[in-house]
């Protein structure tokens, strides 16, 4: 009786020992991000809430036919082949290209990726016509397509894309357009609300769960095409916190592990509760887009003289050195940044070049923010640089605004804004939203990005070469040379860029940090 | 009772029909737009366009708020341009995150402030009377903004004994009778309660201590009534405009608690109305205001009728 007895202990304690470890084995390991997004960003393909909703909502479940290389914190990140494994130019005729799908590559819902999904998703946002067209993602994801005037199937790997004018850039544009599952779509009966209640991609990973405005989870696709990055941790829940107190709350009471974009004044705070804080330059620019057609900044002695106005090692120190001295509107390991002029801090300087000007004292109104994304900590900051510009001469006006009233004045242009300048950040991921869009005449408003009407021929004739050179190293060299001559007339008020700040709880390890707005969160491993 | 009631339900449709309309001419007015925020920098005109059509917002405002109206009482209050998602559904799910802690914050102020200002009422000038004067004109005063974030410093960040945000796992589980939920409303609540409990607090006192002073308090002293029961007498009288205060504080409570659902990312009516806002989402905006004002509108009908029934002395009719 008594070796039944002790058998039978024995049996339920190895038998408890082999339910614990596999209870531990099988335990599911959860990465939870506090987004500074103040919603969850759209989830069907066509993200919103700015880049955060790209980097999230975005090239987590989505790919496009080119992809950012993440993985790495030495420079800028460039793209690399994604959903499609090379593609080229056809050498007699510069508005062919012809991509090379990747094969054996499979939607969540294991719908196939070939020509056919390719081409339904362009007509997704360029054929109204079409079933599957959806105007949400025609608006939100049409900019990548633009200049594309038709896809057409070769065979069930390759596809042809014609463009409206030569664009070299192509690739670039295409690498923000997301392929989503045709047939998830069609399942649906073309009624994307109810796709959205189980979309389908094909990136690393896969939609779960999602409760409106409060938590989007995903889980880790082990089947992801591409093994190295299939995800270290099972689950990513993405949780918005517009506060940024409450996100460094949420990081120091074990809430979350990952926050964005913490405050300046909580990284002392949260580096000595053992957080670490990661930094990398990222393309983004803190400045001011500058009216030059007419008023005060078309003189290039008073943009010259702002900019010497500025003491931008005070902006990098109140902000607690998240972020570094900015002379241009790209970042130094972008392959165009070239030799932008350095402007050291000299007020007296300025003055002496404002009175040459005759703008003394130099009366100027910007329009700026009280938040936004990538507009850092716009109140304080747009104080200092008052301050500054006022020590030298200037008589600044700044008007405050919510962010969606800014995007407004953005885009109205700045001859109907009534502004001499806006504080609004931009994110030069490329070249052509970093060169071409920003300084090119065709692009002022309403048609894109060059805000203040800056004009000037040789930029134009460089920037059409650029759009017609194929080869790599040569268009860099014309993008440079764009960008050099751009950046001698002053176009804008330079001040800092932003050092993407993020805080990690101690037991992730694993994460590199890009030198992107996008950030590759597969490799991260959460430890107990 | 009852013809006073429909009478008061059939004025609320003007009421709310007043609300829509200064609603939606303050957001017209306002500069932004909803399509623009949705938009990246580099979309053409033509796309911007093209989306603002496919949300009606081309059409002359008189037109668009019409065409809302119209569906609005056809129950169908459209979708958020914003999320894609049903307003209903959005303003229903928030909706039921606020008035739940609306509802306990205002319980409990009520009766925490009923106390108190009885305390005080009863020992007038005393230490007692200061110190419940001292915590009202606290409650008045602080930021709830301020609060909000200090109760999570010391409550989640310091002591690590509540949650610092959300509501768990997701307000589609979240069961308020479980302690491992619960735990995410009560910093909320404690906020939220603060500043009626406040007012509630000085206004008891100072009904109370002026019905204390009326001669029929002495008869009932003079008839040898025990202190107890002089003051249950006493707290009768003041039911009625404690009541309309419960009511008031009630209504905003649901539609005021911006600040704090934001600290909190509790999403609850006032994260959604300033989401809205702050995206100029049309509908989200009038179907979330609407609701607000239908709610505010019943309350106070319901505090009304409340009053009449507690005072025999009201006769609604």
């Amino acid at each position: 009786m008594k070796s039944i007895k002790l058998r039978g202990v024995l049996a339920a304690a190895a038998f408890a020992l082999a339910a614990g470890a596999a209870g531990s084995a099988t335990a599911e390991t959860v990465l939870r991000v506090a987004m500074t997004a103040a919603d969850i960003p759209d989830w069907t393909g066509a993200p919103d809430q700015g880049y955060e909703g790209y980097r999230f909502a975005g090239y987590t479940m989505y790919d496009a036919l080119a992809l950012w290389d993440l993985s790495s914190s030495d420079q800028a990140a460039d793209i690399v082949p994604g959903l499609a494994t090379s593609w080229e130019i056809d050498p007699t005729n510069n508005l062919v290209w012809t991509y090379h799908l990747r094969a054996d590559v499979k939607f969540h819902d294991g719908c196939a990726w070939n020509a056919d999904s390719a081409i339904w998703n362009f007509s997704r946002v360029m054929d109204s016509a079409s079933p599957q067209f959806n105007p949400r993602h025609a608006a939100m994801q049409g900019s990548g397509v633009v200049n594309v005037a038709g896809v057409e199937k070769i065979d069930d790997l390759t596809i042809k894309i014609t463009t409206k004018t030569p664009a070299s850039l192509l690739p670039y544009d295409l690498a923000m357009f997301y392929m989503i599952s045709n047939c998830g779509v069609e399942a649906a009966g073309n009624d994307y609300a109810k796709y959205g209640e189980k979309p389908a991609g094909t990136g690393p990973y896969m939609f779960d769960k999602l409760v409106p405005h409060e938590r989007l989870e995903l889980v880790k696709n082990a089947a992801y095409w591409n093994p190295d990055r299939v995800p270290k941790h099972d689950r990513l829940v993405l949780l918005p916190m517009p506060e940024a107190s409450t996100r460094a709350a949420a990081l120091l009471s074990g809430q979350v592990d990952f926050v964005e974009a913490p405050s300046p004044d909580t990284i002392p705070v949260l580096k000595d509760a053992g957080m670490n804080i990661v930094t990398v330059p990222y393309p983004h620019n803190w400045d001011y887009l500058l009216r030059v057609d007419t008023g005060p900044f078309s003189d290039i002695r008073v943009r010259k003289a702002a900019n010497m106005a500025i003491n931008r090692q005070d902006m990098v120190d109140m902000l607690q050195g998240v972020a570094t001295a900015g002379y241009n509107t790209l970042i130094e390991s972008q392959a165009w940044y070239g030799t932008p002029p350095i402007y050291e801090y000299d007020p007296e300087g300025a003055k002496a070049l404002l009175e040459e000007a005759g703008c003394m004292p130099c009366k100027v109104k910007f329009g700026i923010s009280t938040s936004g994304s990538g507009q850092m900590q716009p109140l304080p900051m747009n104080e200092l640089v008052k301050e500054q510009l006022d020590e030298a001469g200037f008589e600044v006006e700044l008007v405050p605004m919510d962010w969606n009233a800014l995007i407004n004045v953005f885009f109205q242009g700045a001859e109907k804004s009534g502004f001499d300048g806006i504080n609004f950040s931009m994110a030069p991921i490329d070249a052509s939203q970093g060169i071409l869009k920003k300084w090119m005449t065709p692009y002022a408003p309403p048609s894109c990005c060059n805000w203040g009407f800056y004009k000037n021929d040789k930029v134009d004739e460089l920037g059409n070469a650029a759009l017609a050179e194929f080869d790599v190293e040569k268009r860099n060299i014309i993008l440079t040379e764009m960008n050099n001559t751009v950046m001698a007339d002053a176009p804008e008020l330079f001040v800092v860029h932003d050092l993407n700040p993020r805080a990690l709880s101690p037991k992730l390890t694993g994460y590199v940090q890009a030198q992107s707005w996008f950030q590759d969160l597969t490799p991260i491993v959460v430890n107990p | 009772m009852w013809m006073y009631a429909l009478r008061r339900l059939i004025l609320t449709i003007p009421i709310l029909l007043g609300v829509t309309v200064i609603c939606f001419a303050l957001v017209q007015l306002a500069p932004g737009d909803p399509v623009q925020s949705l938009v990246r920098p580099d979309a053409t005109p033509e796309q911007i366009q093209s989306l603002r059509a496919f949300y009606g917002l081309d059409q002359p405002l008189v037109i668009q708020y019409l065409l809302w109206l119209w569906r609005v009482l056809g129950g169908n209050f459209g979708m958020s341009i914003s999320t894609n998602l049903p307003v209903a559904t959005e303003v229903l799910r928030a909706f039921q995150n606020t008035i739940v802690i609306a509802l306990i914050s205002v319980v409990i102020a009520f009766i925490v402030s009923m106390i108190l200002g009885v305390i005080a009422a009863t020992r007038p000038g005393s230490i007692v009377d200061r110190l419940v004067t001292a915590i009202a004109v606290f409650g008045i005063s602080v930021p709830t903004f301020w609060l909000a974030v200090v109760l999570v410093i010391f409550f989640a960040v310091e002591l690590g004994w509540l949650p610092a945000t959300g509501m768990g796992g997701g307000s589609d589980t979240f069961n308020y009778l479980d302690w491992n939920d619960f735990k995410f409303a009560i910093m909320p609540i404690i906020a939220l309660a603060l500043p009626p409990l406040a007012i509630m607090t000085r206004t008891t006192r100072s009904s109370l201590s002026e019905i204390l002073n009326q001669d029929f308090i002495q008869t009932l002293r003079a008839k040898g009534l025990s202190e107890f029961s002089i003051i249950v007498h006493a707290v009768r009288n003041i039911m009625p405009s404690a009541v309309a205060m419960l009511g008031l504080q009630l209504g905003y409570l649901i539609g005021g608690s911006v600040l704090v659902e934001t600290v909190f990312t509790w999403p609850g009516t006032g994260f959604l109305l300033n989401k809205a806002i702050l995206t100029r989402d049309l509908p989200l905006l009038q179907g979330t205001i609407l609701v607000l004002a239908t709610a505010f509108v019943l309350i106070n009908l319901v505090v009304d009728l409340a009053q009449s029934l507690v005072d025999p002395r009201i006769k609604r009719s």
